[in-house]
């Protein structure tokens, strides 16, 4: 589609901003990424009134175009690098009318940019409510730029703003708001100069900000900061007068434009929730009682579609079979990759119902009470109130709750809580430590009503939030901080959550990781698959040749034989080879072979450990089947007569699951969200060290 | 005084503040000197505090509330 226009939406956040974005563009929406950052960039198009297509380009909510974190830090690039792609002809820039002392100060700054600016004063009914009295008239006037009253969530004035649009100027006719110049006049004149920059306001931005701007050259940067030093300029200063200056502008500008009467009837509703929702106690009973919804609604409402996703496949994969000619090309791509894009959809439903809920305590404000209220305890081990989620949501998965740190603005706090959040006991492993519980631990009750069982399996989960504390407690030490450490948060005036946003976002979240995490999940499982499939030369050859003489044939029944046949393919695959090489590291663990072939196969995902194990004891088993497998590997026996699976042994290897990054799926999205492959490198790294160390010594001391 | 010495429900007035890097941010939050703030709740916990300014509700630490210098 033609572009004509590009328009960049800038507000505070909570403004409502991509409510609006997403009224202006419907579902004419795509989302990626900001080059280099791991920042949602949202761009969608908006046909206009006069038959024109302008693009909507969705920046970062930012109360200041000096940033506090990385992300916003992306809005004065896009609006000031000349050679960005995205740098708009024209900007929107949203004010929430109830509150518009603190985001004028962000347009005043983007208005001093000189970039033509049309003001959008949503959340005009609230403001009414609130007894504030805008006249907007007036206020476009001293402004200087057409302002248009809206109601993104009401859908009111979103034409007229489109007008506002389509007939707005190409040149920027705002009033100054201060006098840029007089805060470091020389400083200004001189970069205006060297680096060719008119506008004396983006001049003095290049002095504060050349040391994190890419679009600079080396030398530019360099040559800013000597000027810096010959007229001794002191950012922080500058930027303290700056705001003061920015702030006068705006009182005598609101003196004459709006009136208040004094208690606003939403702000003391909103008083009124928090009482109970920031309460000593109801304030955690009801948090607590929200996380154990969210995750029991991961765990168990996800079930069903997962299910349906996973048979879906099945039966793709069976009548694909059946209709193509057999052979190792057909092989590859319904057993090979199709089952990898099986393992990659399964995560949808998990990914969509974390998402939803996300979204729905970010849109209602509840999101920053929770931090508000679990910022003490969770700084203390290195991690951010807004942790707990993602903690939580581990619980049921790592990979959508891997996505869930984005809204950790910090970004040591978001780089630790990501480290961590893998070593959360995850549904995966449950199939894994129900197998080997229910091997070793005896089913008796002690004091009546624990059942040893399941103190076990609670001993596990308990365990992994422990060591993910831990964990995290020590990468604080460890990480080095980016940027100072603020808590600084507005905590927003409780709202009902806009639906439409919250469908949007899991929707968005989950093609998200479908495709840029789905490309390495399925590559992964492509080479698992062809490592369990293949065997090096004739071996399979002679394993099918074997059982086709008759002493196997007339003694057993084709049920059987096909599972002994696949044990034994397994045994001889490339897997099995692996298997056999890496005894010797895995012996200290007290795993043999046939377990070091289960860790190769799970590698992928932790369940296959137990489907694996029904292939190598030849049955027929999977996750919902686990009796047959837990009979086989109850009654394996080592070489010398001594059991396989002992309590040492099962022990050992649920401290390994517990601890290993086996997921291929965790390890693609960690990609994903830190763009760099360091961070899963330096994840699966330690993750194996600590499983290896923590099975070791389980072994050692069990044994 | 202090706004970290405040209890929930007492106002004052900003006056300067002690940390030249916070003191940017804040009054970009418009916590400036001059403006009104009054301590709204304490967290469950005892910090973070929350304070009502120029017209909303905004979080901060304690440690971060002790740079700021009431009249």
């Amino acid at each position: 589609m033609n572009i004509d226009l590009k328009v960049a939406l800038v507000g505070n956040p909570n403004t409502g901003k991509s409510t609006l974005f997403n009224v202006l563009t419907g579902l004419n929406q795509k989302i990626g990424n900001f080059p280099g950052v791991t920042i949602d960039k949202k761009t969608g198009i908006c046909d206009l009134p006069d038959g024109r297509h302008a693009q909507i380009i969705d920046l970062p909510g930012t109360y200041s175009l000096y940033p506090k974190s990385r992300d916003e830090s992306i809005v004065f690039s896009v609006l000031a690098d000349r050679s960005n792609p995205l740098r708009p002809d024209l900007v929107v820039v949203i004010l929430d009318a109830s509150n518009l002392k603190r985001n004028l100060l962000l347009y005043t700054q983007v208005a001093d940019l000189k970039i033509p600016v049309i003001v959008a004063l949503n959340m005009m009914d609230l403001a009414k409510k609130s007894d504030i009295i805008i006249d907007v008239d007036a206020f476009a006037r001293k402004l200087g730029v057409p302002v248009v009253p809206i109601s993104a969530r009401k859908i009111e004035g979103i034409d007229k703003l489109k007008q506002a649009i389509t007939f707005a100027n190409k040149f920027a006719l705002q009033e100054d708001t201060i006098d840029v110049e007089a805060l470091a006049p020389q400083l200004i004149a001189q970069i205006g100069r060297e680096i060719e920059v008119e506008n004396p306001y983006f001049a003095l931005q290049l002095a504060h900000q050349h040391e994190t701007l890419t679009f600079l050259t080396p030398a530019q940067s360099n040559r800013i900061e000597e000027l810096e030093h010959e007229f001794s300029f002191h950012s922080q200063k500058a930027q303290a007068s700056e705001t003061i200056a920015r702030y006068s502008f705006i009182n005598d500008l609101l003196y004459d434009t709006v009136t208040k009467k004094e208690t606003a009837q939403d702000q003391t509703i909103s008083n009124k929730i928090d009482k109970i929702l920031t309460h000593k106690t109801f304030g955690f009973i009801i948090f607590f009682a929200i996380l154990l919804f969210i995750f029991q609604s991961i765990f168990a409402w996800s079930a069903y579609p997962m299910q349906l996703i996973a048979d879906f496949f099945v039966w793709l994969q069976g009548t694909l079979h059946r209709l193509l000619p057999s052979g190792p090309l057909t092989s590859l791509v319904v057993d090979g990759v199709l089952g990898g894009l099986s393992g990659v959809m399964v995560f949808i439903p998990q990914i969509a119902i974390l998402f939803g809920f996300i979204s729905i305590l970010e849109d209602t404000g509840y999101m920053s009470r929770v931090t508000f209220m679990m910022d003490r305890i969770m700084r203390k081990v290195g991690l951010n109130g807004k942790s707990v989620v993602p903690l939580i949501g581990g619980f049921a998965c790592a990979v959508p709750s891997i996505m869930s740190t984005r809204n950790i603005e910090n970004w040591k706090d978001r780089m630790i809580t990501i480290m961590v959040t893998p070593l959360v006991t995850c549904s995966a492993r449950l199939p894994v430590y129900t197998l080997l519980i229910a091997l070793v631990v005896p089913d008796r009750n002690v004091w009546w009503i624990f059942n040893m069982k399941g103190l076990a399996l609670t001993g596990m989960y308990l365990f992994s939030l422990v060591s993910a504390v831990t964990v995290a407690f020590v990468m604080k030490f460890i990480l080095k901080a980016r940027e100072r450490g603020y808590f600084i948060m507005e905590l927003p005036v409780y709202r009902m959550p806009r639906w439409k946003n919250v469908g949007h976002s899991m929707y968005d979240r989950a093609k998200a990781f479908v495709l840029q995490a789905g490309k390495v999940i399925i590559a992964v499982s492509v080479i698992l698959w062809v490592l369990a499939s293949y065997g090096p030369g004739d071996r399979f050859q002679r394993i099918e040749d074997k059982y086709k003489q008759p002493r196997y044939t007339q003694h057993l029944n084709a049920v059987d034989l096909n599972h002994v046949i696949a044990s034994e393919k397994l045994e001889n695959s490339y897997a099995g080879a692996l298997g056999h090489a890496i005894e010797p590291v895995i012996r200290p663990l007290g795993f043999d072979w046939k377990i070091g072939i289960a860790l190769i196969t799970s590698f992928a995902a932790r369940e296959v450990f137990v489907g694996t194990m029904a292939t190598i004891y030849s049955v027929d088993g999977d996750a919902e089947k686990i009796e047959s497998v837990q009979q086989k590997m109850h009654t394996a026996k080592n070489q010398d007569g001594t059991p396989v699976f002992t309590a040492a042994v099962a022990f050992s290897l649920m401290m390994f699951y517990a601890f290993a990054m086996q997921c291929a799926s965790t390890v693609a999205v960690v990609y994903r969200e830190t763009k760099n492959w360091r961070w899963p490198a330096a994840q699966f790294a330690y993750m194996t060290v600590l499983a290896y160390l923590a099975s070791f010594i389980t072994y050692h001391l069990l044994k | 005084m202090r706004l970290s010495q405040l209890e929930v429900g007492e106002t004052g007035i900003v006056k300067e503040f002690t940390d030249l890097e916070m003191s940017v941010k804040l009054m970009e939050m418009g916590c400036l000197p001059g403006e009104e703030v009054r301590v709204s709740r304490i967290a469950p916990l005892g910090d973070p505090i929350a304070i009502h300014v120029s017209g909303y509700q905004l979080s901060l630490r304690k440690r971060e509330a002790s740079t700021i210098i009431l009249q």
